[in-house]
């Protein structure tokens, strides 16, 4: 516990145009270097250094992120263990992929307090300092743990222990087989075995995908600028891109001229979809009859609708509006430097309960309040927590994605003939990785469940 | 009236199954031992099921003879019957059971316990220890003899307070209608432990003549003969076999409506049972949508007819007995020959020891077996020989010695006792070893015999032997690693259906990876020059098919040990750090744990409690530095 090698983001989160993912300990370097690819590996740098380069996700060995690496061995840094700092561009989707990677490549996320505590424990930090220490470790894991139950209240939560329930009562099966092997339960076969743990991994798989704040954080908020042409779309699109210092990247498995580009709006990070066809003020209206732009449309997370202050209201704004129905939409009425000519009351009455702001881009009005309706819209106003939002879904993703791979494990061991006991190892783990995400990893719990599913005695 | 006998090194009460260990051990290691028994005639009986091993139970025997214990040498010499079970399983879960002949068993260990230099076997009953200033100096019999030692061993087993319950009837006994051990207890109170009621029961024994077999299934022994000690030659061939029936629908007709005859239900019975050997009455309330019920019919000897009814342990009355056991397809015309009943007693709360099994309020004073709250023969025999080991080594003025979880199931137990207690009788499972994997019934020697040499309870001649089969062990490893099999007509026509061709050379380490192929096919396709023992074979077969998941399970050994190595300072005080959660110092203060690893294992503490603890300790240590 005390020599696993943690990981944090150790810059505050949400702002900034540099974030920092901090490492610790033993295996610092090596989970770096696996990652990095730069002039030099950074097992052969000298210490306290930094190295410009990329991080490459070894799962699909593409460039995952554009990179400063600071290396610094022990004794003389902070911890008085080997550290790395990854500087890498600031905003929640940069930072977050950063620290995902470092966490699948092995280091373990760090308890709150944790670097501090390790700096102390290790010498670094004199005797005056302890008594903070202990009351740093027991206020950031009080902290924490609220935020981490409010957090897991409902619907995840509900949908974890389930799962932990059905990997348990698969697990108590194995063991009933393997504790009383004469007793008259079905024998746990290499086909049941599969049927159920495929369901699960189905269902852990779903989670991932669909948990909505982790697929804004892993990918951004789908967001849609739509609009007649010359309502100011680009206008828009370059106000929030220069604001916020985009980072154009180029997405694996899109065709080629969609460009999407990465905003961070507060925090909440904005993937602006088909800006392309902004770009070029192609007439969106006209194409939400293809269906495929509809289904674009569907898909999207946000829908910026812009109208413009100076002409009246069309037909096809109301087919805009018609279109966005459902969905989470801000609507904004662009060029009030010029003369009001659009029913105001109409757009109210089409609005219905979404946010209207009012711009005028040309002079950069309004742009705050667009943003601050973006960030509530996400936040539902609750801005403080947004840093421990954060790092408690940053933490469960990964537990998550730990939980898949260790799934695999256990169907690709049953694929290949392992013993059933072996099996269990990787099933098991999977149920302790998923009972970390709700704080509950009592292993007592099993053999409640063994005797309580199967009727054993003598 | 009272007179001054003998003094000893090492005084062992009770000769049951953790008691003859105990005094065995302490006996090996040059401890002048006294072993006192309420009644010479029950030494290492079995008032239970008349079997030993079993998942997880087999391999606490196995480790019992790695360390020199008796256990194992003397079921390979009394049992009719052995099997290997889980053989369709991994390695890790394999496990002997033998089926014992009762009487054989207590006579063949009472002999060796006679023949055993430094130790002496007497009959008596002790009520009494010597206790000055909190540290055991001997102990009282009812005769009024006082016998001095420098360590106490209690074994009393179920014999505290023994009270045995069939239906409304229920009267002061130990197990079998033995006598009651009724002022220890008392005195154990008085002494300041913490004692709390268990209860157990076992099934009526029916006469053989009397059953009809025919319809049952037979369930014999393995044809491969078996041994549990690694040391054991000479194998028994000629077998018993046991039987298997089923209870019915007018069994459980018959017990419903007659719920109000049982004890458990009535309320007399306040003890707490445990979970994995319920009644028959408890398993048909709470499944009762389980039509049928295994039952096995097990032999208890060669020279007796008594036949024990495994699944139909029971308290109800003994009329109802007769009736119930006559609802089973075989039992008919059953001839009950002693009737099942519950027994509760006293335990000690076994947090209130040290990992070394000495109590923590008494000094010298080691308790083991039943009476620390566990169940079973297997169990008593681990906790046997441990507190036999340490109150030798207590004796002589040399540090305990402790097995951690990852050196054998008899870790795993004594320190889920000592740090979390138990609610109910404590069984073993093989799914409380987080590093099952490693703790396998093949490599038992491998884990403990250096341990054993080194602590003086094998001999050098063992030693040597058990030296020679780990270097050919390495020595194999090592030879498949670099020996490389290449893609020949020959080698696929020895890789079985199926397996997948060769195609490219490759080391045979790696062959033996796939699953499917065993180490007789990579011999054959690669001989060594020299003879591999059938035990040595199986060795490097597991620790190579299985070394992906074994390292798994080292490195997380690694990081526990780590753990653990962080000592806690006696006498720390857990209400005077701050932070600490309520609940951690109320449970820390009273487990005493002796390391951050024990610490982290107590349930109620939590990780953050554990940070917590480690700074303070810390603190402690540079408070100490800076003067």
């Amino acid at each position: 516990m005390e020599y696993e090698t943690i990981a944090a983001i150790s810059t505050p989160m949400g702002e900034g145009a540099i974030a920092i993912v901090r490492l610790s300990g033993e295996e610092a370097i090596k989970i770096a270097d696996r990652l990095y690819k730069g002039k030099q590996p950074l097992e052969s740098v000298d210490t306290h250094t930094i190295h410009y380069g990329h991080l490459i996700d070894p799962d699909t060995e593409q460039t995952a992120e554009e990179v400063m690496v600071s290396v610094m061995r022990g004794p003389r840094t902070f911890t008085r263990e080997d550290i790395v700092e990854i500087n890498c561009h600031g905003g929640l989707v940069s930072v977050n992929r950063v620290l995902e990677l470092v966490l699948r490549g092995g280091a373990r996320l760090a308890e709150p307090g944790e670097f501090t505590k390790r700096a102390f424990l290790n010498g670094r930090i004199d005797l005056s300092q302890a008594e903070a220490v202990i009351d740093l470790i027991r206020a950031k894991t009080d902290r924490a743990m609220n935020v981490a139950l409010n957090q897991m209240e409902g619907r995840l939560s509900t949908l974890i222990a389930s799962l932990r329930q059905q990997l348990l009562e698969t697990v108590a099966h194995v063991e009933v087989n393997i504790d009383y092997p004469e007793y008259d339960a079905e024998e746990m076969s290499k086909d049941l075995l599969t049927t159920q743990l495929k369901e699960v991994e189905k269902e852990i798989e779903g989670i991932l995908v669909t948990a909505r704040q982790g697929k804004i954080l892993r990918e951004g908020l789908s967001t849609v600028i739509v609009g007649r042409p010359n309502v100011g779309k680009s206008s828009l699109l370059n106000s929030l891109v220069h604001e916020n210092k985009a980072i154009v990247t180029d997405v694996p498995g899109t065709t080629r001229d969609v460009i999407e580009e990465y905003v961070n709006v507060r925090g909440v990070p904005l993937r602006l979809v088909d800006t392309a066809g902004i770009r070029e003020t192609e007439d969106l209206v006209e194409r939400i009859g293809v269906e495929r732009s509809r289904e674009r449309l569907k898909q999207a997370d946000l829908i910026l609708l812009v109208l413009n202050y100076n002409d009246e209201l069309t037909h096809e704004d109301e087919k805009l509006f018609e279109a966005v129905k459902g969905m989470d939409v801000i609507v904004i009425i662009n060029k009030t430097d010029l003369d009001e000519k659009l029913d105001l009351d109409r757009v109210k009455e089409l609005a219905e309960e979404h946010p209207m702001i009012t711009t005028s881009l040309k002079n950069e009005q309004g742009v705050d309040e667009l943003e601050q309706s973006i960030s509530e819209l996400f936040f539902a106003g609750e801005v403080e927590s947004q840093d421990l939002t954060y790092v408690s879904n940053s933490r469960h993703i990964a537990l998550l994605e730990q939980s898949r791979r260790t799934l695999e494990d256990a169907l690709e061991a049953v694929e290949s003939g392992m013993p059933v006991d072996m099996v269990q190892i990787d099933i098991t783990r999977t149920w302790e990785i998923l009972g970390e995400i709700i704080g509950d990893s009592v292993s007592d719990s099993l053999i409640d469940q063994l005797f309580s599913q199967f009727c054993l005695g003598k | 009236m009272g007179y001054k006998a003998d003094s000893y090194d090492v005084i062992v009460v009770g000769a049951g199954h953790a008691g003859v260990e105990a005094g065995l051990a302490s006996a090996r290691m040059g401890a002048k031992t006294l072993m006192l028994t309420l009644n010479l005639d029950s030494v290492a009986f079995m008032p239970c099921n008349p079997s030993v091993g079993g998942p997880a139970k087999g391999i606490v025997v196995r480790e019992i003879d790695a360390l020199g214990g008796e256990m194992g040498r003397n079921i390979d010499k009394t049992h009719i019957q052995m099997r290997m079970l889980n053989t369709g399983k991994g390695p890790a879960v394999r496990a002997l059971r033998a089926q014992a002949d009762k009487v054989l068993y207590q006579s063949e260990m009472k002999r060796t316990i006679e023949e055993q230099d430094n130790l002496t076997l007497l009959q008596g009953m002790v009520e009494k220890l010597i206790v000055e200033d909190g540290v055991c100096k001997g102990v009282i019999t009812k005769t009024g003899a006082e016998y001095e030692a420098k360590s106490v061993v209690l074994t009393t087993g179920t014999f505290m307070r023994g009270r045995v319950i069939i239906g409304d009837l229920s009267y002061e006994s130990g197990p079998n209608n033995m006598q009651p051990s009724v002022n220890l207890s008392h005195h154990l109170e008085e002494l300041g432990f913490e004692m709390v009621r268990f209860k157990t029961g076992t099934p009526p024994r029916v006469n053989n003549k009397s059953i009809d077999y025919s319809k049952t299934e037979i369930q014999p022994g393995d044809e491969k003969p078996r041994a549990f000690s690694y040391e054991t030659t000479e194998f028994i061939t000629d077998q018993l076999p046991c039987w298997l029936t089923y209870t019915g629908e007018e069994t459980h007709k018959l017990i419903n409506d007659n719920l109000h005859r049982s004890p458990m239900y009535s309320g007399m019975i306040e003890g707490t049972g445990p979970r994995y050997c319920p009644s028959i009455e408890d398993k048909i309330v709470r499944f009762n949508d389980k039509p049928r019920h295994q039952i096995f019919l097990e032999p208890e000897g060669r020279n007796t007819k008594e036949v024990y009814v495994q699944g139909l342990s029971t308290s109800l009355p003994e009329d109802l007995q007769q009736k119930i056991l006559k609802t089973v397809p075989g039992l008919e015309n059953v001839e009950m020959m002693r009737a099942g009943y519950a027994i509760e007693y006293d335990v000690m709360v076994p947090t209130q020891l040290w990992p070394s099994l000495e109590t923590k309020t008494v000094k010298n004073l080691f308790t083991a077996g039943q009476l620390n709250g566990t169940s079973g023969y297997e169990e008593a025999a681990g906790q046997g020989i441990m507190s036999g080991i340490n109150a030798a080594r207590n004796a002589q003025g040399r540090e305990a010695v402790i097995l951690d979880r990852s050196q054998g199931y008899i870790g795993v137990m004594i320190d889920d006792l000592v740090t979390k207690g138990t609610n109910e009788p404590y069984r073993l499972l093989t799914s409380r070893a987080e590093y099952r994997l490693l703790l396998r019934h093949d490599n038992a020697d491998l884990r403990l015999t250096e341990l054993g040499y080194e602590i003086g309870m094998i001999p050098k001649e063992r030693y040597d032997r058990f030296v020679a089969k780990k270097e050919m062990i390495e020595k194999e490893m090592k030879r498949l690693e670099k020996v490389v099999i290449k893609p020949s007509e020959q080698v696929n026509a020895v890789l079985p259906e199926k397996s997948t061709e060769l195609k490219e050379a490759m080391h045979a380490a790696n062959l033996l990876k796939r699953p499917e192929v065993t180490y007789q096919e990579i011999h054959q396709l690669a001989p060594a020059d020299f003879d591999i023992p059938e035990d040595v074979a199986e060795q490097v077969e597991i620790q190579v098919k299985y070394s992906g998941y074994i390292n798994k399970s080292l490195q997380q050994v690694e990081r526990m040990k780590k753990m653990d190595e962080k000592k806690i300072p006696d006498g720390i005080d857990y209400y005077a750090i701050g932070g600490l959660a309520t609940e951690a110092k109320q449970k820390l203060d009273e487990v005493r744990p002796l390391s951050i690893g024990q610490a982290s294992r107590v349930s109620g503490v939590n990780p953050a409690d554990v940070s917590i603890l480690l700074v303070y300790i810390e603190q402690g240590k540079i408070a100490k530095i800076a003067k």
